[in-house]
């Protein structure tokens, strides 16, 4: 199982993260910087997440417009469609939705990749070969999934829209322009940025949980899947504990 | 039970000592590895190790290399104690001893000439393209796998894997090198080949060995001398010859 159960499991668990994310602030800033590999891991991380990202993102957007109308229309606010759907896909939808997937998708692979590679021995391989591991294997990915994150974000929520503009049309016809001007009077600066922000501690936190349950993984092949789902199911539970405390930072600065 | 020398053997022709461990001690928990363990390795020599299984061959060869702290003693290459020096001051030395690993720990993730170029480019920052392809040409030759250059590791035979992982511990013209069982899992026939292979590269870089084996063969073609880790120390040192004529349960234990 690869939910900490027991108490101790689960303190153990956050005490080794957090140490780990110490060294990971420790060593991101010193020299030798590993440029070139930080560049290949925001290809990797951020490209090739990108179909599926954009998938979701277009069906999440469609499907949430074709929901809500049949209550709109009840209360006589359809025409306040457009701008429910923008709100709900800009502050929370569109980052979770997204975060959640780029866990399950970037969260499993950096932990099944850094797990086989710990337990044969590539790891120490690299060591030896000049090469700190850290530097060269965690540092690059966490760097590249918190800057990748956002962006697939701010993708993902432009598709979104897209999709509800379609979902819109199904019903009736609105013109792209006034589409538009519908969601984008209704999104205020404080809208966007809480979620933009946000989405960078996602990204952190899918990148820092894999890495680190990938680095540490168990000896023999079992411990590779082990690390692989437990980077999922870890970081997404850390997506919505981030989520609850970016809602109350957001509540406290009174940016509504 | 104190170490004791069956046969001092005769001197070499150099005196000169690259690797010499002096009182090393290595635990994990209560299990004692390592108690007192102190051996030479000299210049020019194929030192072999030899041991049962999980009596801490590999550990004693992780600690000269640095991947793994011993608690006490010391681990001197070419007059440098290993545990008093940081990343940098061990890359310095780690340049000059290759390191083949029990599993090969080749990179899955890299074809084969990207996992000869690693330790090149990682060790040797200013090596250049044609260097570098020239090198990779020649340690692959000096393996017979020219053929073999693009294919990724998991393409290749167990064979010719421990072959790849040899040209790339030997890319960078190492003057010690330390193998950890270079030839179990393979066949007979096979592991000939390497024993074979491993002296042919002794003699035409005239490097110092030091090798893990507890393959018979291996011991009798390519050591010249043997020395024998049981319950954690050195417990016999000599030639093959001179050890085989011990009465020495234990030692005819492991050398049947
Ligand atoms: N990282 C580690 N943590 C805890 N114990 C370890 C670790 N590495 C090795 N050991 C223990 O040290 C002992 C020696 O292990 P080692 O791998 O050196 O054996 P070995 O002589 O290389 O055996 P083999 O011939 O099977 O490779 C074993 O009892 C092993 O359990
Ligand atoms: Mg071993």
């Amino acid at each position: 199982m690869a939910l900490p159960v027991k108490t101790t499991d689960f303190l153990q668990e956050t005490g080794g993260i957090s140490v780990f994310t110490g060294r990971f602030f420790k060593e991101a800033f010193k020299p030798r910087y590993e440029i070139s590999e930080f560049l290949r891991q925001c290809f990797v991380i951020g490209y090739r997440s990108l179909p599926l990202i954009g998938l979701t993102g277009f069906i999440m957007g469609l499907v949430l417009t074709m929901q809500l109308r049949p209550s709109l229309i009840e209360y006589g606010v359809e025409s306040q469609l457009p701008a429910m759907v923008g709100i709900a896909i800009v502050r929370e939808i569109g980052p979770v939705i997204t975060a959640l997937i780029f866990a399950g998708k970037i969260g499993s692979s950096i932990g099944a990749e850094l797990g086989s590679m710990k337990v044969t021995e590539q790891i120490d391989a690299m060591e030896v070969s000049g090469t700190n591991p850290f530097k060269y294997l965690v540092v690059t990915r966490v760097a590249a999934s918190t800057l990748m994150l956002p962006i697939l974000v701010m993708i993902s929520d432009a598709i979104s829209l897209f999709g509800s503009y379609i979902g819109v049309n199904i019903n009736g016809i609105t013109s792209f322009p006034l589409f538009y001007t519908q969601v984008f009077n209704n999104l205020g600066f404080s809208d966007v940025l809480p979620a933009f922000v946000k989405s960078f501690f996602f990204g952190f936190a899918v990148g820092i949980i894999s890495c680190y349950k990938g680095f540490y993984s168990n000896k023999g092949t079992e411990g590779v899947g082990q690390s692989a789902n437990s980077s999922v199911v870890i970081s997404s539970i850390t997506i919505f504990v981030i989520d609850l405390i970016a809602v109350q930072i957001t509540n406290v600065l009174n940016l509504n | 039970m104190e170490a004791q020398t069956i046969v001092q053997p005769e001197k070499k022709k150099s005196n000169q000592d690259v690797i010499i461990i002096k009182h090393l001690n290595k635990s994990f928990g209560s299990n004692k590895v390592l108690v007192d363990f102190n051996i030479n390795l000299e210049k020019d020599e194929n030192l072999v190790v030899m041991g049962k299984s999980g009596s801490g061959k590999s550990v004693l060869i992780k600690c000269i290399i640095g991947l793994l702290e011993p608690d006490s003693g010391t681990i001197e290459i070419f007059g440098r104690n290993i545990p008093d020096l940081d990343r940098n001051e061990l890359d310095e030395i780690r340049a000059k001893v290759g390191f083949l690993f029990q599993g090969n720990a080749l990179y899955d993730s890299m074809t084969v000439r990207q996992n000869l170029e690693f330790p090149l480019r990682r060790h040797w920052m200013n090596v250049n393209q044609p260097e570098v392809n020239k090198l990779v040409q020649e340690a692959l030759d000096d393996v017979g796998l020219k053929h073999t250059i693009n294919m990724m590791p998991a393409e290749l035979s167990g064979g010719m894997r421990k072959r790849i992982a040899l040209a790339r511990t030997l890319i960078l013209k190492p003057e010690i090198i330390l193998y950890d069982e270079p030839t179990t899992g393979l066949d007979p026939g096979t592991a000939k080949e390497i024993i074979e292979l491993i002296v042919a590269i002794q003699k035409k870089y005239r490097s110092s060995s030091l090798i893990i084996s507890h393959d018979m063969n291996c011991v009798r073609l390519a050591a010249d001398r043997v020395v024998m880790l049981i319950d954690g120390r050195c417990y016999a040192e000599g030639t093959y010859d001179s050890l085989k004529k011990s009465g020495d349960p234990k030692i005819k234990d492991l050398i049947e």
